[in-house]
């Protein structure tokens, strides 16, 4: 990561996608393309998500709070929530401090 | 970066989009008069603007493009820039998620545009085409006084801003002395990676619509020695570069006429027409998106991979020859020179042999379609 400074995001924060970035999803993958500069460390690159980030990033809608989030995903894949909870902190965090994801709360 | 995310050039898994790229030329029109060009028309055609495409209906086929999974588009022209809805449409098109690639003179390039390449980039580097490195042989190509100025001072913006661009030239007799002037300078923007492209073996007009600019054309064009002592300034490289190329890339291409990938990606001209690409301008491979869609477009250019090449001439040459990959033939040259999808176009059939004799695997008076052994030559480089 370049210059930007980590955002702390908790269970209680409320994330959605940045207006800084545009999200495409083509033929089940999620591509981000960042719109405006410094997103990416160069600025021709673009992100890609594995199948958990795509699951985290469906659910951050602007309503749910992560906790809420975490909670949702756990039931979906039947998986310990401590374990959701850790994911979707670790996701949400790196996604606010490239500015891909604007959170609140 | 953790493991949920990934950042790419390019997205990791090639994406199984419909749309493998999108080519706009938005209009035909230039500020330049270019002694060798094979499409522009004069800046101030009023018919010809009339008849462009209004900017709704370029965001229409924008829109399509990215629904079916585009990732790029490229503006050209003519010159892009002389559009002044040039920044909507690339404002849209960003906005859709698209990269823009942008093919410019240069001379457009203003503090305001530059502000806005510096605020939301295009994500793709820009390429700028150079027609001399001094106003007396810009000019004497370009045809338009004050030019060189103006392209200058756009270059001077894009470096300022560090909007990354990359040049390349247009190689006449007009600039030809100023080729090292020109490799030497071009080295020093910051985002050439490689040595710039030259183009110097110049298409007719694609339109077909200029037998007078055709024969200027042809009297612009290296000769295909003149072209090999171009591309083997740094003999070492290009050697190497060939061996590589040439044992993937050289076979005979039998009578498949689009072996090109054309019909994968498609290019719009400036009235609004699909072609498979920007090259091949005839009317029977064009789809009018007035009344169709892009879909529509590729579904009608799909079967460009069943078209076979009939021309007797060129069965007995071209499906036969291994330097296909080498030579510049194709369904969108030959149309241009000859009106038909497969005559053989003498001119770059005589470039590609004069490469081929330069590189030792042809020796002189020897035909690409008569080599057997083509495959031993072509390793032995």
């Amino acid at each position: 990561m370049t210059a930007a400074s980590k955002i702390d995001v908790t269970l209680a924060t409320i994330c959605a996608p940045s207006e800084d970035v545009v999200a495409r999803e083509i033929e089940g993958d999620i591509v981000i393309v960042p719109l405006v500069a410094g997103i990416g460390d160069a600025d021709d690159e673009l992100f890609t998500l594995n199948d958990t980030g795509k699951a985290i990033w469906k659910q951050l809608d602007g309503e749910r709070t992560l906790g809420d989030v975490a909670k949702v995903l756990a039931q979906e894949f039947e998986a310990p929530l401590a374990e959701l909870q850790a994911d979707v902190l670790g996701f949400a965090g790196e996604m606010t401090t490239r500015r891909i994801l604007a959170a609140r709360g | 970066m953790s493991e949920f995310v990934r950042q790419v050039k390019q997205p990791v898994k090639p994406l199984a989009s419909r749309l493998g790229r999108l080519d706009i030329e938005l209009t035909e029109r230039c500020d330049n008069d270019c002694v060798h060009c094979c499409i522009n028309l004069p800046a101030g055609d009023a018919a010809a603007r009339a008849r462009e495409m209004p900017t709704a209906k370029v965001k229409e086929i924008l829109r399509q493009a990215a629904d079916l999974g585009c990732m790029q588009v490229r503006f050209t022209g003519g010159e892009p820039l002389l559009r002044p809805d040039f920044e909507e449409l690339y404002l849209f098109a960003r906005r859709l998620g698209l990269k823009v690639l942008i093919f410019t003179n240069a001379r457009h390039v203003t503090p305001a545009l530059v502000d806005l390449l510096a605020r939301i980039p295009p994500l793709v580097t820009i390429e700028v085409t150079v027609y001399g490195m001094h106003a007396e042989s810009y000019e004497a190509v370009t045809r338009a006084p004050g030019s060189f100025a103006q392209f200058r001072r756009g270059v001077d913006l894009l470096l300022e801003r560090r909007i990354p661009f990359v040049v390349k030239s247009a190689l006449l007799p007009q600039n030809r002395a100023e080729l090292d002037e020109f490799e030497t300078w071009a080295a020093t923007i910051p985002w050439m990676t490689k040595a710039p492209g030259h183009s110097m073996f110049f298409d007719l007009r694609n339109r077909r619509d200029d037998p007078e600019k055709n024969r200027l054309v042809e009297s612009l064009r290296l000769t295909p020695e003149e072209g090999v002592a171009v591309l083997t300034r740094d003999a070492d490289r290009y050697r190497k570069g060939m061996k590589e190329f040439g044992s993937k890339f050289m076979r005979p291409p039998g009578d498949v006429l689009f072996g090109c990938g054309a019909g994968a990606g498609l290019s719009v001209d400036a009235y609004g027409r699909a072609q498979p690409c920007m090259g091949v301008r005839a009317p029977g491979l064009t789809v009018d998106l007035a009344e169709k869609t892009l879909s529509d477009a590729l579904d009608h250019f799909s079967t460009l991979r069943e078209m076979r090449a009939t021309n007797p001439e060129y069965l007995r040459r071209c499906a036969r020859c291994f330097l296909k990959g080498l030579c510049e033939q194709c369904p969108a040259k030959s149309w241009a020179e000859h009106g038909t999808y497969d005559t053989p176009v003498e001119y770059l059939c005589d470039v590609a042999h004069a490469q081929a004799r330069w590189l030792g695997w042809l020796k002189d008076g020897e035909k690409g379609w008569e080599v057997a052994e083509w495959r031993q030559r072509v390793e032995a480089t």
